[in-house]
């Protein structure tokens, strides 16, 4: 079977290539993660394994600060992931179930361009629809931008999902005497629920690491965990902040983790 | 018109448009109470069309549905005392069996427990009690038909409709399912509706079918008569195997017509209403209804060679080359071999019609 081998994996550099991409892409992740358990004072010498900066986070100077921030992003996360998961369910229900309606095609690229968009436009044509109907920055406008931008994010899993589920359940269900709403809560809902949560999940990870809009749109002294990251790192790196970071990293992973399992789950087979 | 209420069904004058494609061309018949009733056609035909129609999953453009005598044709779905069986079971696949079976019941409003109690009895007459706990997707494909027949059941709907259920399955299990549905129809005395584009099923479990073509209804009669009276070329094709010779009409006379073929052979055959002397029509002959011999025995011989014998079974088919005409069948049953004759290939041969066999058809 040699002539079939046309695999990737025989070129000439394949390995070499993709070691050096894992190590641009990860490298700055893992020597942070190490470093963020450094008993050092530096940021670069080494001097033994410690959990000094991330008690240092929770009871040092900057902790006060940064339990605010905290308190600030999982608040927004949460709400804005529930509420953009809940426009989205609803937007995927309309468009994957709404039959051929016209501008169909115009909704779904609607609902989809803030992917495509350059982060820094939205955060600057956000920043200036607030301005002109004259609404205070503060907690408020981040929450309202971080609902608008997870949309999409939240769409795309749900409506993936959607699609894979033929319509001839609803209707057998219809058959059996249960009501259009009823079919939704009853059959509809359960087995879109992997996709549901698979978009909420990441809603709430895109809105927890948000920092060109939100940093845009925040008021003077609203602070969420990384635009408080940014700013402490613009005094100088200190080893709390890798701490920090290494905890950020951790929840994103765990996130993205549930929610590729969860989306893998396949309850329509 | 107020609509009888004995009959399950009265379709009237049904259209269905999309666009500008008309699935449905002004469809009328009238299903009995207690019947097992078939729509028979090949694919594209309008059949499932018009089950979906009678279900409530695809409106009425024209015309009306009635069931038991009350117009039905604008209720939804949910109100219309009728339950499906689809074609890929939609058995719903986050729910046991038990709760797929019990899902119409309670939807109907019964408790829960009420509901599972009847269910529990479903399963029991499927013969899948013993599945009551497992998720759809452990279940084989015979076992998932067996459940959507159940769930269909349980809410004793007056009409069970049925969308081609049975085309997924192997043919050993077909043949079954097909006997357990005739059963469970009889059983039950819920009238069936259902739909195929199997010939063979069709004969098989109906007590009537109506075959439809093209958006059309073709004929609509029992098993019998469908098979041995076609109306159409299409019914005559479509149903079983058949023999076709173009022939010009000469005479027509209670029922009986006098023609001849191309080269002036003349026959007699049964004719049908709207043919009339000078037509030209083509006769329908089934390779059963035919026999070979060495010389003409019966008035409507025809000369052949043979062609070939290909051995089914059951029988032997033989094809002969028509001096006068195309290629014909002749089937004889391995059980008639002491009277019937079978001839080498090359043999020059006579093929015999019984007396009746041929039918006129219109085209």
């Amino acid at each position: 079977m040699a002539h079939v081998n046309e695999n990737i994996k025989s070129y000439r550099g394949f390995r070499s290539i993709t070691l050096l991409c894992l190590v641009v892409l990860y490298a700055p992740l893992v020597i942070v993660t190490i470093y963020s358990f450094n008993a050092s004072q530096s940021i670069t010498n080494w001097e033994g394994i410690s959990l000094r900066w991330y008690a240092d986070v929770f009871t040092g100077p900057e902790s006060e600060k940064f339990k605010v921030a905290a308190f600030n992003s999982f608040t927004i996360a949460i709400i804005a992931a529930t509420a953009s998961t809940a426009i989205a369910t609803l937007a995927a229900t309309a468009m994957v179930r709404g039959g051929n309606f016209k501008l169909r095609t115009v909704s779904f690229g609607l609902i989809s361009l803030p992917l495509m968009v350059p982060e820094i436009v939205t955060a600057v044509a956000t920043l200036i629809f607030f301005n002109a109907i004259g609404f205070t920055r503060g907690y408020m406008t981040i929450l309202v931008a971080h609902i608008a931008f997870c949309i999409p994010f939240a769409y795309l899993p749900i409506s993936a999902r959607m699609q894979g589920i033929e319509d001839s359940f609803e209707q057998a269900a219809m058959d059996l005497y249960a009501t259009r709403r009823q079919a939704f809560t009853r059959i509809l809902m359960p087995l879109m629920a992997p996709g549901i949560i698979s978009g909420f999940l990441l809603a709430f990870i895109v809105s927890l690491d948000d920092f060109i809009i939100t940093n845009f749109v925040k008021g003077a002294g609203v602070e969420t965990l990384p635009t408080a990251i940014f700013g402490s790192v613009k005094q100088g790196i200190k080893p709390n902040i890798m701490a920090i970071s290494t905890m950020l990293l951790s929840i994103s992973i765990v996130m993205v983790t549930i929610s590729y399992f969860v989306s893998k789950s396949d309850n329509t087979k | 018109m107020p609509g009888n209420k004995t009959d399950a069904i009265d379709v009237r004058n049904a259209v269905k448009r999309y666009g500008d494609f008309t699935a449905l061309k002004r469809i009328s018949l009238t299903i009995k109470d207690n019947e097992f009733f078939t729509l028979l056609g090949p694919s594209g035909c309008g059949k499932t069309t018009l089950l979906r129609m009678i279900a409530g999953f695809e409106d009425v453009t024209e015309g009306e549905i009635l069931l038991y005598g009350d117009e039905i044709e604008s209720l939804p779905p949910h109100l219309r005392p009728v339950n499906t069986v689809f074609q890929n079971y939609a058995l719903f696949p986050h729910m046991t069996i038990l709760d797929n079976v019990a899902f119409g019941l309670e939807m109907r409003g019964k408790t829960k427990a009420a509901a599972r109690k009847r269910a529990g009895e479903m399963l029991e007459l499927v013969q899948l009690s013993q599945f009551a706990a497992r998720k759809p997707s452990q279940l084989s494909g015979g076992q998932q038909q067996r459940v959507a027949l159940a769930r269909a059941l349980a809410p004793q709907p007056k009409v069970l409709l049925l969308d081609e259920p049975l085309s997924a399955l192997d043919l050993k299990l077909r043949k079954a399912m097909q006997l357990e549905l005739k059963h469970l129809q009889r059983e039950t005395g819920i009238t069936f509706i259902f739909v195929t584009h199997d010939q063979e099923e069709a004969l098989t479990m109906s007590d009537r079918i109506a075959v439809m073509s093209a958006g059309k209804m073709q004929q609509l009669g029992s098993p019998t008569e469908i098979y041995e009276r076609p109306r159409n070329m299409f019914v005559a094709d479509f149903i079983g195997e058949t023999n076709l010779l173009e022939v010009s009409v000469d005479e027509v006379r209670n029922g009986r017509a006098v023609c001849h073929l191309g080269g002036g052979h003349a026959l007699t055959c049964n004719s049908v209403e709207g043919i009339g002397e000078g037509a030209k029509v083509h006769m329908s002959v089934r390779p059963e209804r035919l026999f070979m011999s060495d010389v003409p025995v019966e008035a409507e011989s025809l000369k052949g060679r043979v062609a070939e014998n290909i051995f089914v079974g059951t029988d032997i088919s033989t094809l002969v080359d028509l001096a006068e005409g195309p290629q014909f069948i002749v089937r004889t049953s391995n059980s008639d071999r002491g009277n019937k004759r079978i001839f080498e290939p090359g043999s020059e041969i006579f093929v015999n019609m019984e007396l009746g066999a041929g039918r006129l058809l219109m085209d």
